[in-house]
């Protein structure tokens, strides 16, 4: 058996909502999920149900109550729950990418600047990112005319490819993917869907969350099911 | 992962009369890093950037700044000339008014490489070539060179301080609020700027702003403060997207979407 890229254990996760005098909306408990290497792992579960919370804890973005999410990292395990904010940070550079659902756009820079950022530190030469950042765009089917322009004013479809774009890149051993093909035509589903096939015949793990059935049919090696929280009766 | 904090206070108390200013504020800074500190007006953010750069002194704690060569100066024992050469050289201030450090009535040119000078350059050509090259990664023309700062808009009066800041490598920049008062596409052009030359140059920064949009897109991690006291800490994403003091949570929700 190979061992988990990503495991937690015992993972809970709550807001307790100051504003509305303290009120704690539990959403997470109990989560034991594990993701080995060239395995996709899909999260289903009804809208609200905690699905997205629990991507963003595997990331760091949103801080665990309980439990642990340990990461395979440059050969040990770092655990993201209680690691440091630079240690998440080396966590993020070079082993786990996370791809929004929203592209969020920083003013002014340009779309294949934007790709070939996740490059740098990572080997390649400032040229050789660019190169790779346009070739990346182009097989996402974003023309060479849009790459030195600011995402900002691209469509819905076009910003989530930018988007994947930057996450696919690098090559990252742990992907989190939130609705990859949401906003989507069906040529566009079929490059994405091809690029989680080739990453995992790479032994990339993900965790992905996908309401088309037809994608997830054809990315997913097992379901997880994340049920909405209950109060203990 | 092992290495030593740049910068790194402890217990920083400073009250103005009967006010507290700072209350036992602990921070640290590494190489690289940029520190977003945000609050509201009169939460203790300038003041927090005044002691840790040595230009006020807390009632009590400690500022420790690491030199290149690995050693650990106390701040504020520091004597004075030795203080006044790191201002000049590893360390640099960006102000909110960018006529607090540059000269308005030396040229644009000048104002670059008297910091260049201040820290020991003598050539003329050499002063003059850096100073026109960092009023290129400033986008400032550099037909501009010769002309005063007076005839300069607001925009380019804060790119030309942060040329003059930069132009010396710091090792250490101080922000405060650099944003502020700037047309909104003037200001994402700095934004942008700042955020390229840091990643570039490995700086490490404290940045004060009141503008959480600015602390996300900038910070790696972030302060919030609050009546002189750090009252949350952490990844700028996961402090703004999972804010857990009652304060943090009140400034999130109270930013206005365009």
């Amino acid at each position: 058996m190979t061992e988990a890229l990503l495991r937690t254990e015992g993972l809970a996760k709550s807001f307790t909502l100051h504003l509305r005098g303290g009120l704690r909306l539990p959403v997470l408990d109990g989560i034991d999920l594990a993701v080995e290497a060239g395995q996709c792992v899909v999260l289903s579960g009804p809208s609200g149900a905690g699905k997205s919370t629990l991507l963003r804890s595997l990331y760091g973005n949103y801080r665990a109550d309980t439990g642990r999410i340990l990461v395979r990292h440059l050969g040990r395990t770092v655990d993201i729950a209680g690691a440091d904010p630079r240690t998440i940070l080396a966590v993020r550079h070079h082993t786990m990418a996370y791809v929004s659902q929203f592209l969020r756009v920083v003013p002014r820079v340009p779309a294949l600047d934007i790709v070939a950022e996740a490059l740098i530190g990572r080997g390649p030469s400032a040229a050789e990112a660019l190169d790779l950042a346009a070739a990346m765009l182009l097989s996402l089917n974003i023309p060479r005319r849009l790459h030195g322009i600011p995402p900002a004013t691209f469509s819905g479809g076009e910003q989530q490819r930018v988007n994947l774009a930057r996450g696919f890149i690098a090559g990252h051993p742990i992907l989190l993917l939130d609705e990859p093909t949401a906003s989507l035509d069906a040529d566009n589903r079929a490059v994405v869907v091809r690029m989680i096939q080739d990453a995992k015949a790479r032994g990339t793990a993900i965790v992905a969350i996908c309401h088309d059935l037809d994608v997830r049919d054809r990315i997913a090696d097992r379901l997880f099911p994340v049920t909405p929280y209950r109060e203990a009766a | 992962m092992t290495e030593s904090p740049i910068l790194a206070a402890r217990g920083l108390t400073l009250s103005f009369g009967i006010i507290p200013a700072l209350l036992n504020v602990d921070m640290e800074l590494y190489s690289g890093e940029i520190l977003a500190v945000v609050g509201e007006s009169g939460s203790g953010k300038t003041t927090l950037l005044n002691v840790l750069s040595g230009g006020l002194r807390p009632r009590s704690g400690i500022v420790t700044y690491r030199d290149p060569g690995g050693a650990v100066h106390d701040v504020h024992a520091m004597p004075p000339p030795m203080l006044r050469t790191l201002q000049r050289s590893d360390w640099g201030f960006v102000h909110q008014d960018p006529c607090r450090s540059l000269r308005m009535n030396v040229s644009a040119g000048g104002n670059v490489g008297e910091r260049l000078m201040a820290r020991g350059a003598r050539h003329y050509g050499d002063i003059r070539a850096q100073a026109l090259d960092w009023l290129e990664q400033v986008e400032i023309d550099a037909d501009r060179i010769d002309d005063l700062p007076l005839t300069f808009s607001g925009g380019m009066l804060q790119r030309l301080q942060i040329a003059r800041t930069l132009v010396t490598h710091p090792r250490l920049v101080f922000m405060d609020e650099p944003t502020g008062g700037l047309d909104v596409s003037v200001q994402a052009r700095l934004l942008d700027l700042i955020r390229s030359l840091v990643a570039r140059l490995g700086v490490a920064v404290v940045l004060v702003t009141h503008d959480l949009a600015v602390a996300r897109l900038l910070g790696h991690r972030i302060a919030v403060m609050q009546r002189g006291r750090v009252v949350e800490t952490g990844l700028t994403d996961q402090v703004l997207d999972d804010p857990r003091h009652p304060y943090t949570q009140l400034l999130v929700s109270s930013v206005l979407q365009a």
